[in-house]
């Protein structure tokens, strides 16, 4: 293997970066909302990863809270609570744009012109396929949780 | 042919590269085995010049691979001294093993009256298949329980050896945490109460001598690639008395001798089991993969690997942060473990970057990830290849991975 595909530790901390490490030690809203008008469970069964999203959206169709809840690696845990962190206050039209974004960018097809914001934390994954699908577990259950399809959304 | 431990590495072509700019190193044995250089050539010669449908034809290729083919059933029958070729089924894998018996031996025997006893130590193949039975026949599965060291409860066992119990399954060693299970014992209190013993041999067979007659069980099934041979190859070991009474599971060609509009007369034993083309150059590497163990001699390679595993258990738990999952008194090529509150899969991650490939998850054993309240661990797994460097290397690694989550 030549010098230029050694990976090397700055990759593993383009995965692991401060920003997805803090919030896998303390997930933002984590745990059931009080009022829920949508939801749906994010499973991954090559790992076994589980998650529920909660959304609370109003009859205008904007997301007025969301939570998450259930167990994971640093990166479905750190996506998640990312993810809850950023559609809290957008409509769902707009949250369904981020999904799309987001899930481009962590295949690397993103449109350079879409700035994501700390969302970019998550782009480190494109390095490492194995691990796209956590990546993208949680938003995926935003999709469905959406499109209220209150079943199970799976990567596979 | 001849082989040596102390050589053995050399023999494996897939353990000399890098992963990630770093020489390889493989602790993922029990999910599946890399193949020595005589199973790839033999596979490969198999293709290139011997192929043909085996039992089939007059013409000197069919001739050939039939050779070949049941060549390989008699090495295996030698390898873990079964009475008879007919004993030995030649399957797709351990799971199409215990699926067979299941739906051959059980479902045409057992009612909503019976019971099928399993342990809760079991990889999914030796459950599922118990557990889909029994909802077709409304029997009862009954799980018998382990303790936190990861060893079977074998007061709580015996107990479930109950009247009422028409056959037992169990593993030889866990998959999930290297537990050797005391076959003979548990084999011996089953057949004091006439219980049929199926065992899952999948993680025995690459690590220790079978002898089947000595352990006395009624059948015992294993896989090929975890014993250094090619995927969707296994064995069914059956006791003869009670394949013979059984009926075929899967109905084709190969395993009839008459088809006639108003019914079939099936193919002797071991063919009735066999339907439809197998698994030819599968098979005959797998024979190439029992030569191999033969030459090398399968106590030499128990006793590399019980020195290693110990060197394994040792290193690892002289890490700080680390927990060992199973921590059986008698195990074989296996340690679980987790690292602070560091999620397997981001360990697995870690290591794999460092070239270092563990297995991380539930390993196919929820119910054992239950009893320990975890969602999974990391798994390193032995094979006859593996040495100290290995388990120094990822010993490294592990610690590198505290370093990034510090």
């Amino acid at each position: 293997m030549s010098a230029a595909t050694k990976m090397t530790t700055d990759e593993l901390r383009e995965l692991y970066r401060d920003l997805i490490l803090d919030h896998a030690k303390a997930p933002r809203h984590f745990g059931k909302l009080e009022h829920t008008t949508h939801s749906a469970q994010g499973i991954n069964p090559l790992c076994g990863d589980k998650l529920s999203l909660y959304l609370d959206i109003d009859s205008d169709g904007n997301i007025r809270d969301a939570a998450f809840e259930g167990s994971g690696c640093a990166i479905s845990v750190a996506s998640a609570s990312l993810l809850t962190d950023t559609v809290i206050g957008l409509s769902t039209a707009a949250a369904e744009k981020t999904f799309a974004d987001v899930t481009a960018q962590i295949a690397g097809q993103a449109d350079d012109a879409v700035d994501l914001g700390k969302l970019h934390a998550l782009e480190g994954v494109r390095e490492f396929p194995a691990r796209v699908k956590c990546a993208t577990l949680a938003w995926h259950a935003l999709h469905a949780a959406i499109q209220q399809q209150n079943t199970a959304a799976s990567t596979e | 042919m001849s082989a040596s431990l102390a050589t053995a590495r050399a023999d494996f072509p897939a353990l000399h590269q890098e992963i990630n700019g770093n020489p390889l190193v493989f602790l993922d044995s029990a999910a599946s085995a890399q193949q020595p250089r005589s199973v790839i050539d033999t596979v490969a010669h198999y293709q290139q010049a011997d192929h043909a449908n085996v039992h089939r034809g007059v013409h000197t290729l069919s001739h050939r691979a039939t050779e070949a083919y049941e060549g390989a059933r008699d090495r295996i029958q030698a390898f873990i001294n079964a009475a008879s070729r007919s004993e030995i089924v030649l399957t797709s894998g351990t799971t199409e093993s215990v699926n067979l018996v299941a739906q051959s031996f059980c479902r045409s025997k057992i009612s909503a009256r019976d019971k099928i006893l399993v342990t809760q130590l079991e990889h999914h193949s030796n459950f599922v298949p118990w557990q889909l039975v029994c909802e077709q026949t409304g029997a009862q599965l009954v799980v018998s329980p382990i303790t936190d060291n990861g060893e079977l409860d074998l007061d709580a066992l015996q107990a479930n050896m109950t009247d009422d119990v028409v056959l037992l399954a169990v593993g030889h060693v866990s998959n999930a945490l290297g537990t050797i299970n005391p076959l003979k014992k548990i084999i011996g209190w089953a057949k004091e109460r006439d219980i049929t013993v199926f065992v899952d041999g999948a993680q025995g067979v690459p690590h220790t001598s079978i002898d089947v007659q000595e352990l006395g069980c009624d059948f015992y099934a294993f896989s090929g690639h975890k014993m250094f041979g090619p995927t969707g190859t296994g064995v069914l070991y059956g006791r003869e008395a009670l394949l013979e009474d059984m009926p075929p599971w899967q109905g084709g060609g190969d395993m009839i001798l008459e088809v006639r509009l108003d019914g079939t007369v099936f193919n002797e034993l071991p063919y009735k089991f066999e339907a439809g083309t197998p698994n030819i150059s599968g098979v005959i590497g797998l024979g190439a993969a029992v030569d191999y163990l033969q030459a090398i001699g399968m106590d030499k390679v128990a006793a590399h690997e019980k020195e290693l595993l110990a060197y394994l258990t040792s290193s690892l738990a002289a890490i700080e942060g680390i927990r060992l999952v199973g921590t059986a008194a008698n195990k074989a090529s296996v340690q679980s473990f987790m690292l602070d509150d560091i999620h397997p899969h981001d360990l697995g991650t870690i290591l794999d970057h460092q070239g270092v490939a563990i297995r991380t998850g539930h390993h196919c054993a929820m119910p054992v990830m239950e009893h320990f309240g975890l969602p999974g661990t990391a798994r390193a797994s032995l094979g006859l290849y593996n040495n100290h460097d290995d388990v120094d290397r990822l010993v490294a690694a592990v610690e590198k991975a505290r370093q990034v989550f510090a």
